[in-house]
């Protein structure tokens, strides 16, 4: 008993002495397991609050809402429209194979477009958004509607897209937009900034250029996501800012008569103000539905603009480069008077063709003109005058005056990328670019706008513009408020003597109100309307002397081989104010098929002078 | 003396069991039950699906039977102290052949009425087992070798029978409570160290015997960025919950990474994890506090038994239940490897509730009959 007693006492000793020693223990883990909850939640507290944030806010960004493109009066060219789109998010479908076969059939999709529809189903997660048809009909959209009892999980949806209501007269002007691809993400920061998909970005013409003001931000969704990716709850909205919106100086009315004047015909016209460089109008045609673009354009469609042999991808206007025909003449005898080589009085006697350096130089008229001084030649376009006034001239001088007023470079800069230069030639870029020299013969047909010289039909406008307003210098413009350099040679003098701009004004006038001018059936005798101008017919091809035997009439020459008619005109004559180039591809002759055009347009742009007029001062008042 | 023998004779009648209650103890349990399932209707959204119902009826049923437990008289405890050990080492044997297979391991044993984790309770009642075995037994019998070696196929058996399941962190658990009864037991310090320094030294050994995903966990544990969308997610998603609960925790139901199932497990073994979001520094250092009174408590009564029995069980469950808690914690603070070990009465899950609760039970009736001296 003693024995066990003791026993059980050292026992207890044993037992009490362990139970400190673990306890001790216990209480030293117990206060590394709470500084180790101190450190993460008050320590480290900012840190992990970040990464659970991060976990469960992620951010959707939406399409932000185009800027829109209006014209001088505010009428709105390219704007936005609600588009009419069908959602469907897969997982909130009871029977995906029903619906979408259901919806086939109510929306009489192609089996091509079906497919396409399955395959992004595919490639999307169960809970995002499928876009069905991007761009219903509102009577397929409201047929949807009438169903949707029987299309459990279809949304009709509402959204923003680009629209163009003038359909092809702003095209080459503005250009279009399409869905943007990987070129443009890469090129473009602000798009990239901005993707989403889907999103429309500007491909061609103003739409590009004027991106980075035009894309606006997007709205940005935040939401509560779970580990899944699955949307919980929407957070915030934020709302993103409206691009912006851009004011052309163009008229759409005047805009729409020159596309209504190019129908059927390949061709450009250009108006513009000749004191502010204000573009009144720029077409180009044929031209082509920049909606078509919108939502991608079928294949179908595509070929047909592609292959259509008149060209409506081009724009003619900046891009094409033509030979200048007689429009050049104003300003080989503008070079002449200014370089002093020959007086107003200055006569040739025209025979109809001239021999010189073992050539034949003809005229366009084959019994001749008999003897010309300078206002008669260029009434007349007397193509002998020119050339023996350009062979005195000569070509290094000529192409002087010539760039001066605006040919054979960039009237935009860097507004279009598609613009070409033209080409002004002179002897050093003939050694240049071909490594041979300049011969005097080719001076003379450079004289009446054949040979090596190229404008473009907008340098012709400028250039007509320069000698309307006094021969002063001009930068033409086509988007209000935009023009952020402030060019300091604006209004520079362009001439050394400001009599030789009015005898070429006043050999213009001539040549369009006179008995005998080139285009004197199609002048205004109203003195409101009075304009004066200048024809011009380029040839496509050399004329044989087989030809001229000939002598065929225009419509009876293929159409790939008849000359490009041109006119250049301004007016009113006595108070200037529009000038205008008119080009029609294979026109056949200057004063027959441009000239008439000149007319109507000179009628609707000086009707509209005064409403243009109080716009402006409008736009003054409201400041 | 004699006053002891008297009050030996005298049965204790109901009212007085009553009165000897631990109420701190008892109120302790209710309130931790109450928190758990406060938690468990988090887990399940902030609405009463099935975790919480379940979680509600469980801790019921287990809540009235440690109470009637408690009135059971020590000394029957003591009785079946080998006997418990055997059945349950059987339902493991059973388990082994006849258990419920789910997602590569046999946990679990269908009796019909309920389906339960023997292993959960063999954490208990081999305490109970080596309580009584080295109850009646001389301090310096404790270190021959035969008792010994008899206490290491106590403890080994049941770890076998666990580990081919297999499940390495009850295992573990059992083990644990085991040695805490060895401990208690006064067998060698020596012997204590040796085992910590031959664990150490084939550590690398047994990293080597580890199944594929528990090496990926070790990894796992000593880099969770090395993968953090795989093995890695749950340590890394876990500190970032207990982390942004901040001082004063995102507030009851708020808890983001757990709401947005951004947590695994939330329900078990990370619960934890969730109730550290919602309620933040302070609702954990509470949670650890009522732990801690927990087991305060529990050595206390041990300290004031009157029989050996009750006081080395006493304290080898505090010291389990102890270890688990640091287990779990460690574990979700990414201080230990991930293991599977649940967190006692806060997790769901019947058969580790019925354990703790049977635990708790007995540490009770030694608290009622305190007096009870076991022959």
């Amino acid at each position: 008993m003693i024995s066990s007693s003791s026993d059980n006492v050292t026992k207890l000793n044993s037992i009490n002495r362990r139970m400190f020693i673990t306890s001790s223990l216990k209480f030293f883990i117990m206060v590394g397991i709470v500084s180790r909850l101190f450190f993460l939640q008050v320590k480290e507290n900012k840190k992990y609050l970040t990464l659970s944030d991060k976990n469960r806010i992620r951010e959707w960004k939406l399409a932000p809402v185009r800027g829109e493109f209006r014209d001088y009066f505010g009428n709105v060219i390219a704007g936005n429209f609600e588009a009419y789109q069908l959602h469907v998010i897969p997982e909130q479908v009871e029977d995906f194979r029903y619906v979408i076969y259901r919806l086939k059939d109510l929306l009489e999709l192609s089996d091509r477009q079906f497919n396409k529809i399955l395959k992004k189903k595919k490639e999307n997660k169960p809970w995002e958004t499928l876009i069905v048809s991007d761009n219903l009909s509102w009577e397929k959209f409201s047929k949807i509607n009438n169903h949707l009892y029987d299309l459990n999980g279809v949304k009709p949806v509402i959204s923003i897209s680009r629209n163009y209501p003038y359909k092809e007269d702003f095209t080459h002007v503005i250009g279009y937009v399409s869905q943007a691809n990987e070129v443009d993400i890469e090129n473009t920061s602000i798009i990239k900034k901005n993707f989403v998909p889907g999103l429309k970005v500007g491909k061609i013409g103003l739409e590009k250029t004027f991106e980075e003001k035009l894309i606006g931000s997007n709205d940005i969704e935040r939401y509560e996501v779970n580990a899944y990716g699955r949307r919980i709850s929407q957070l915030e909205f934020q709302k993103g800012e409206r691009g912006k919106t851009l004011k052309l100086t163009i008229d759409t009315k005047v805009q729409q008569l020159a596309n209504e004047l190019l129908k059927d015909q390949a061709g450009s016209i250009c108006v513009m103000d000749i004191y502010t460089g204000s573009i009144i109008a720029m077409h180009s045609s044929p031209s082509f539905d920049p909606n078509l673009f919108v939502f991608g354009i079928s294949q179908d469609e595509w070929q047909m603009i592609r292959n259509n042999p008149m060209k409506p991808l081009l724009n003619k206007t900046l891009q094409g480069n033509y030979s200048p025909g007689s429009t050049i003449k104003p300003i080989v005898a503008l070079s002449a008077l200014e370089n002093g080589i020959i007086n107003p009085n200055f006569t040739v006697r025209c025979t109809g063709k001239t021999e010189m350096y073992d050539q034949t130089y003809h005229c366009w008229k084959k019994e001749g003109h008999g003897y010309m001084n300078l206002r008669n030649a260029m009434k007349q376009s007397c193509d002998t005058y020119f050339y023996e006034i350009a062979r005195k001239l000569g070509v290094d001088k000529l192409s002087e005056t010539a760039k001066k007023f605006g040919l054979g470079k960039k009237v935009f800069g860097n507004l279009f990328e598609i613009e070409k230069d033209g080409l002004i030639p002179n002897t050093q870029w003939k050694k240049n670019a071909l490594g041979k020299g300049w011969l005097l013969g080719e001076t003379m047909i450079t004289g009446i706008g054949q040979g090596y010289i190229q404008t473009t039909p907008i340098q012709l406008c400028l250039m007509t513009a320069q000698i309307a307003n006094g021969g002063y210098k001009i930068y033409p413009n086509l988007v209000i408020n935009e023009n952020n350099s402030k060019k300091l040679d604006k209004f520079i003098p362009l001439y050394k003597n400001s009599k030789n701009i009015r005898i070429i004004q006043d050999a213009m006038f001539s040549s369009t109100n006179e008995v005998m001018g080139t285009s004197y059936r199609s002048r205004i005798d109203n003195i409101k309307y009075q304009f004066a101008g200048k024809t011009g017919t380029a040839q496509v091809k050399k004329i044989t002397e087989k030809d001229r035997e000939l002598d065929l009439k225009t419509f009876q020459i293929p159409y790939e081989e008849r000359d490009h008619a041109l006119y250049v005109a301004f007016g009113p004559y006595k108070q200037p104010r529009y000038a205008l180039s008119i080009l029609v591809e294979h026109g056949g002759n200057g004063s027959t098929t441009a000239a008439p055009m000149a007319k109507k347009l000179f009628k609707l742009v000086i009707d509209r002078h005064e409403l243009r007029q109080s716009i402006k001062n409008k736009r003054y008042m409201d400041i | 003396m004699y006053q002891h023998s008297r009050l030996n004779k005298n049965n204790l009648d109901i009212l007085q069991k009553v009165k000897n209650f631990d109420y701190i103890l008892l109120i302790c349990i209710l309130l931790l039950g109450f928190i758990s399932l406060a938690t468990m209707y988090s887990t399940d959204g902030g609405q009463i699906l099935f975790h919480t119902k379940s979680h509600f009826i469980k801790l019921a049923v287990f809540t009235v039977m440690m109470i009637f437990f408690s009135f059971i008289n020590i000394k029957y405890w003591f009785s079946i102290g080998y006997l418990s050990y055997l059945g349950i080492a059987i339902l493991l044997i059973c388990t082994y052949f006849f258990g419920i297979s789910s997602s590569g391991s046999k946990r679990w044993i269908d009796l019909y009425f309920i389906n339960l984790q023997p292993s959960e309770l063999m954490k208990i009642f081999i305490i109970l087992c080596l309580a009584k075995y080295f109850h009646r037994m001389k301090l310096q019998n404790v270190n021959s070798i035969y008792t010994i070696l008899t206490s290491l196929i106590i403890i080994l058996l049941p770890m076998g029978l666990v580990i081919v399941q297999p499940d390495l962190g009850t295992s573990i658990l059992i083990a644990i409570s085991g040695i805490a009864v060895l401990w208690f037991a006064g067998v060698n310090y020596k012997y204590f160290i040796y085992t910590l320094l031959g664990f150490v030294i084939s550590l690398p050994f047994i990293i080597a015997f580890l199944k594929p995903y528990q090496k990926l966990r070790v990894l796992s544990f000593l880099n969770p960025d090395r993968d953090p969308l795989g093995a890695g997610y749950q340590i890394i998603q876990s500190k970032i919950a207990v982390g942004s609960g901040g001082v004063f925790g995102k507030g009851f139901l708020k808890g983001t990474q757990s709401y947005l199932e951004f947590l695994p497990e939330k329900h078990t073994d990370f619960i934890f994890t969730l109730f550290s979001e919602e309620f933040g520094f302070i609702g954990s250092a509470v949670l650890l506090l009522i732990y801690a009174i927990i087991i305060y408590r529990i050595v206390v009564i041990g300290a004031n038994s009157r029989s050996y029995f009750a006081k080395i069980f006493c304290y080898s469950f505090g010291a389990s239940i102890f270890v688990y808690i640091t287990i779990n914690m460690s574990m979700v603070l990414g201080l230990l490897p991930i293991v599977g070990s649940p967190l006692p009465i806060m997790s769901y899950g019947g058969s580790s509730m019925l354990a703790t609760m049977t635990g708790f039970g007995i540490v009770m009736s030694s608290r009622v009959h305190n007096q009870q001296s076991i022959a």
